[in-house]
């Protein structure tokens, strides 16, 4: 229970230090922020409304505690081109990037599962290789250019898939897999990779633990053996780091949303970068580190409730 | 087919012959044995070759507009076609391996120049800067996906190669404070760093003279792979157009303009890519071969 408590209190520092330089990130900008957004020809007074409305116009610390208030009563702030409550519209676009990052995760344990045991099994052996193989390229290879590929083979070419054009999962849910399919796979493939290989190396130290060679001595049979007694060993780090894998998760899927033109969070802070909108950019910023900050803490504390050696 | 579990692992866990006590050269010779790593470095060197021979071999001026060869297949004339501006891909990818280099050179710069001092300090001072302030920076900059900061930082500073550079190097200093904290708190508490203690040594020949010598293998892997990660991440941010500014030519860039041409011209999209996917490869193997040499238990 300790380590719960503790485990919370660390969090604190770090959800202050995050709403301070998400907050710092606008007097990032070189120059006056209101010039930089309205342009050289704007009006004197145009740009003191503009201050007002960001709230420039006054001291550093009350603008940073204004601000907190309002992200704490769920207001980001208002888009820079619409107008549209910032926190609206990201919670508009989390449909899709929540089916996608589903979807990615999916394909991302169902790759890397197989090929972990299969390549742990082998070690050093042909199966080993191809594994390995795939663990470094589907580490190197750029998410973008993957995703151009699949357009170009499976949409251009064999018009297996459309190559963009977003349904709602409600709407028209065969509709909407055959527009997601690539993207999942496109975004799934970097995890996979990342998790096969931990997979791979916490297998081979679990396989050399005595109460293996029990088992097996036991006249327990092979596969079992392995499924019930390694693999599930060896997946507790996996299970961790696989938390760990959301953030990078969140930075593919920006890609993979731009490419397929997906409407979703990623595609919202993109189109936010373009159009120079700092508070939509500013918000989403925020809101996908706390997510990152609410996953891990998930996974900490649940894991001190199922593995009592658990200690901080 | 039978198994022995137990022997196979042993196998795992065995020491390499030499561990202790090898030389510059027998750590030469090890690192010559290991096949991936040795092919990473050639693939580096190599594209350290192309960046820098770029102007003498490359067959066109890759900022050269002919308006008579817009999107040209792959012919004698252009090996790898023309893009929709008429200019020579194979020049453009010649010269962007230098915007690669430069950029990934200069973020895993400004990470080391960040990470170093900071994990130095958090783990030789340790108290408070350490638990309360440096640490829990660090979980903070680790909170934000890697590319959604780096595209904020840009999108705040500018886009341009030195910003870009600056935010995924920003993104990247995590990982360098972290790495060298825990050299310096498993070294500092040696007899050795004590002795040097005792005979009035500062802190600052302490870091350098004993603390940094040992810290220097972990710190050398983690920069080859970080060379790798900051290739990918300035193509994804040049992709985006954050990157470098046209008509400078980066392979990110050339990608963004080929996915606009797909159907018309798609021998555009195919090069930029696998050019970066070797230049990460490269980097990524050969990381991973120094780690094999220096340390194979090393977690990285």
């Amino acid at each position: 229970m300790t380590f719960v408590i503790r485990r919370f209190l660390v969090t604190i520092p770090v959800l202050v230090l995050v709403t301070v330089m998400t907050f710092s990130l606008i007097h990032l900008i070189p120059g006056d922020p209101a010039t930089v957004i309205l342009g050289q020809e704007a009006t004197p007074g145009a740009k003191a409304a503009l201050r007002h409305q960001l709230g420039l116009d006054r001291p550093a610390p009350i603008q940073y505690v204004s601000w907190v208030w309002g992200v704490a009563h769920g207001d980001l702030g208002n888009s820079l081109t619409d107008r549209t409550p910032v926190s609206t519209e990201i919670i508009q676009r989390l449909p899709v990037t929540v089916e996608l990052a589903i979807g990615a995760f999916l394909v991302a344990i169902f790759l890397a599962i197989p090929l972990g045991i299969l390549s742990a099994l082998n070690r050093g052996r042909f199966l080993d290789y191809i594994a390995m193989l795939f663990a470094f390229g589907g580490m190197s290879i750029p998410p973008f250019w993957l995703a151009i590929m699949f357009i170009l083979f499976f949409a251009v070419r064999l018009h297996w898939f459309p190559a963009s054009g977003y349904v709602p999962l409600l709407q028209n849910p065969r509709a909407n897999l055959a527009a997601m399919a690539m993207p999942m796979v496109a975004t799934g493939i970097r995890e996979a990779a990342v998790l096969m290989r931990l997979l791979r190396s916490s297998l081979l130290e679990t396989l050399s633990q005595d109460y293996i060679r029990t088992a097996r001595s036991k006249g327990i049979r092979r596969w079992a053996v392995i499924l019930k007694h390694a693999v599930r060993n060896a997946l507790i780090p996996v299970v961790t780091a696989s938390g760990l894998t959301i953030a990078g998760l969140l930075g593919g899927i920006v890609i993979t949303e731009t490419v397929f033109s997906l409407p979703g969070f990623g595609r919202l802070i993109v189109e936010a970068v373009y159009q120079r909108d700092f508070v939509t950019v500013q918000g989403a910023v925020l809101v996908s580190a706390l997510f990152v900050i609410a996953v891990n803490l998930v996974v900490d504390v649940s894991y001190a409730f199922l593995d009592p050696r658990i200690k901080l | 087919m039978s198994i022995r579990l137990g022997e196979q692992a042993s196998e795992s866990a065995a020491v390499p012959e030499e561990s202790e006590g090898v030389g510059r050269r027998g750590l030469l010779a090890r690192f010559l044995r290991h096949r991936a790593g040795v092919a990473g470095a050639i693939i580096v060197l190599l594209l350290v070759l192309v960046a820098l021979t770029a102007p003498l071999f490359a067959p066109y001026n890759p900022d050269y507009q002919d308006l008579n060869a817009i999107l040209h297949a792959p012919s004698h004339a252009h090996v790898l076609g023309t893009d929709d501006l008429g200019r020579d891909e194979l020049s453009r990818l010649m010269f962007g391996s230098r915007v690669s280099l430069e950029a990934a050179a200069l973020s895993v710069f400004i990470a080391i120049l960040i990470g170093i001092p900071l994990g130095f300090i958090a783990g030789y001072y340790r108290g408070f800067w350490d638990e309360w302030i440096i640490m829990r920076v660090v979980d903070a900059l680790q909170a934000f996906p890697f590319l959604i900061l780096a595209l904020a930082l840009t999108v705040f500073l500018g886009p341009g190669l030195v910003n870009a550079s600056i935010a995924i190097g920003i993104g990247f200093s995590p990982g360098f404070v972290r790495i060298t904290r825990a050299q310096v708190l498993a070294v500092s508490n040696q007899e050795y760093v004590d002795g040097a203690r005792a005979i009035g040594a500062g802190d600052l020949r302490i870091f350098r003279s004993y603390i940094l010598p040992n810290a220097l293998a972990p710190i050398l892997v983690l920069t080859a792979l970080s060379m790798a990660a900051a290739v990918l991440a300035e193509a994804a941010l040049s992709f985006l157009g954050l990157g470098v500014q046209p008509p400078t030519p980066s392979w990110g860039q050339m990608l963004s303009v080929a996915q606009n041409y797909i159907t018309l011209a798609p021998w555009l999209a195919y090069w930029p890519g696998i050019a970066i996917f070797l230049a990460v490869i490269g980097f990524n193997i050969f990381g991973d071969g120094i780690r094999d040499t220096l340390d194979p238990r090393m977690q990285l």
